[in-house]
Parts: structure tokens; C-alpha cells; sequence
């Protein structure tokens, strides 16, 4: 009797770790952050990236409108594919805010000649703490900011043709 | 004589410079970055890692402490940014009480079937 019950408890465990594994085989392997909710946008100085003055984010950043923050580098090609989606969203009423992640100035400067500058205001990240701060993994990283300062979606990587639509629905 | 005396001070001069160009991290900037990973290296911690990111994120969490931090807000603070994922060692929460409570589950139930094997639990 007592051996049967241990069979019986045996057999659920088995059938519990194998439903476990088999769902966790059915997951993507590749670990893509989920944006839960929404996070409040964290404080964080900076500095122009042309004038090199210092900036807070709450003079930059201030509740009542869309802010979208891409963090870009010059030596970045994905970057560099990306660049006509932001060109795009130039004259839509939100303001584009660039981070320059990691990057020489000369190279940035040129990259922007080059291709334009679509950003409204570029901040400098010379050491990668403020993509640290606002929550990024590398480049290119796109954030999108609602009214209440909240950031509701990151973009990991370059923008499509997929989530450029997505984003183009949220700040309508 | 003379090129030796200036070949050694040389060397010493440059293993000052080294040594101040290197910041060597502190007992608890070591235990803080162990247990952050580097969210874009497989399988390394912050500790480990020499990737960009890795290095990033040890001058914010350098930057943090200095700012009166403790280490315990530095793993509020990424969590927020990042999700639980970011630490490795998770706290017990509704979403982890599985991952913390299972092995000494299975604890208890091997312990219980060795002990019955032996003969101890028999009347």
C-alpha cells in the first residue's frame, strides 16, 4: 500500500518536471526584455553633445508630451540603416532626443552631415552610464516617453518597417 | 650605473601611472557586480564581463555607491531598469517562490524516501 503511494508521487513528479521542461523547450532561447508596464523615467544629467553644457532631465524632459530617446553612435551600423526612419519622424509633434553612446565627436559630427540630423537635441554619453540610467542595453536603442513620463516601450535594436508602424500608432 | 638608475626609475614611474590609471574595485563593488548580470554577454556576470555594457555599468554602480546608495537600492535601482533577469540572485516574490521553495521540496521527499529505504521511518 505504502509503496503504491510512492509510485503514485513518483509518477506526478515525473509528469510535473516533464510539463516544466516541455514548456521551457517551447521558449524562444534568445532572451528579448519585456517592457512590464511602464516605467517612470529615471533622473540623469548630461551633457550637449555640441556645447557640452550641462542638462537635467527635467529642464529636457517635462510632462505634456512625447519624447522619443534613440541611442545611436556613429560606428554603429545598424545605426546607420535606422537613420531614414528617424529622418522621418523629424516634423511629427514629439521631440526626438539623441544619445550619442560611446562615440568620437569628429565621427558623430560627420555621420550627421552625412545622413542629417533628425534630433531635436543630442546628449553625449562618453562613458555608456546614462544609456545605463535610462535603462538601454546598447545601440541601437530606441525608448518612446508618454505624457506622464513614463517610458512604454523600448525598441532593442534597429526600427523596421514592423515597429516604426507600432510606434507611429502609439504617438498619434 | 647611470642608464640603470633611469631604466629602474622609469619602470617605477610607469607602475605608479598603472597603478592609478587602474581603480581597484572594493570588496563590496566586487559582490555587487558578481551579482549582476551582463545583460548582453551568455552566462557572465557584470564581475566577468569586459564588454561594453559590462563596463558601463560598473562606473553607475561606482557612481551610485559614491552617491550614498546602498547596495541593496543599486539592485532596486536595475531592477527597475532591467527586471529581475539583471540579478542573480533573485528575491522571494510571488513570481520566484517556486524557484526558492521546489529544491528544499524535493529535499524533504528524497530525505524522506532514503530514510524509508533505510528503515528508519518503518514502526
Amino acid at each position: 500500500m505504502k509503496n503504491k503511494i510512492f509510485v503514485i508521487i513518483g509518477f506526478t513528479l515525473f509528469i510535473f518536471c516533464f510539463i516544466i521542461f516541455y514548456k521551457g523547450l517551447q521558449k524562444p532561447n534568445i532572451y528579448e526584455p519585456l517592457l512590464e508596464g511602464e516605467i517612470n523615467l529615471p533622473n540623469f544629467t548630461s551633457y550637449d553633445f555640441f556645447s557640452n553644457e550641462k542638462i537635467f532631465s527635467d529642464e529636457l524632459i517635462k510632462e505634456g508630451s512625447y519624447y522619443i530617446i534613440n541611442v545611436w553612435a556613429s560606428w554603429c551600423a545598424p545605426c546607420r540603416s535606422e537613420h531614414n526612419f528617424l529622418m522621418s519622424l523629424k516634423s511629427k509633434n514629439f521631440q526626438l532626443i539623441g544619445v550619442n553612446y560611446k562615440d568620437n565627436k569628429n565621427n558623430a559630427q560627420v555621420f550627421l552631415q552625412e545622413l542629417g540630423n533628425p534630433y531635436s537635441k543630442i546628449l553625449s554619453d562618453k562613458n555608456g552610464t546614462l544609456s545605463i540610467e535610462l535603462g538601454a542595453y546598447g545601440v541601437p536603442e530606441t525608448l518612446i516617453i508618454n505624457k506622464n513620463k513614463k517610458i512604454i516601450k523600448k525598441i532593442i535594436g534597429p526600427i523596421n518597417d514592423q515597429n516604426f508602424s507600432e510606434l507611429l500608432k502609439i504617438i498619434k | 650605473m647611470k642608464k640603470l638608475s633611469i631604466f629602474l626609475m622609469l619602470i617605477i614611474c610607469l607602475n605608479n601611472t598603472y597603478s592609478f590609471a587602474v581603480d581597484k574595485p572594493t570588496e563590496l563593488e566586487n559582490k555587487i557586480f558578481k551579482n549582476l548580470r551582463c545583460l548582453i554577454c551568455q552566462g557572465q556576470s557584470v564581475y566577468d564581463s569586459q564588454s561594453d555594457f559590462a563596463e558601463s555599468m560598473k562606473i553607475v554602480v561606482r557612481k551610485n555607491l559614491k552617491s550614498g546608495m546602498s547596495e541593496k537600492d543599486i539592485y532596486q535601482f536595475m531592477r527597475n531598469n532591467y527586471g529581475e533577469w539583471v540579478l542573480y540572485d533573485p528575491e522571494i516574490n510571488k513570481g520566484t517562490y517556486l524557484l526558492w521553495g521546489l529544491p528544499f521540496l524535493f529535499f524533504l521527499i528524497g530525505g524522506a524516501i532514503i530514510l524509508r529505504k533505510l528503515g528508519v521511518l518503518k514502526r
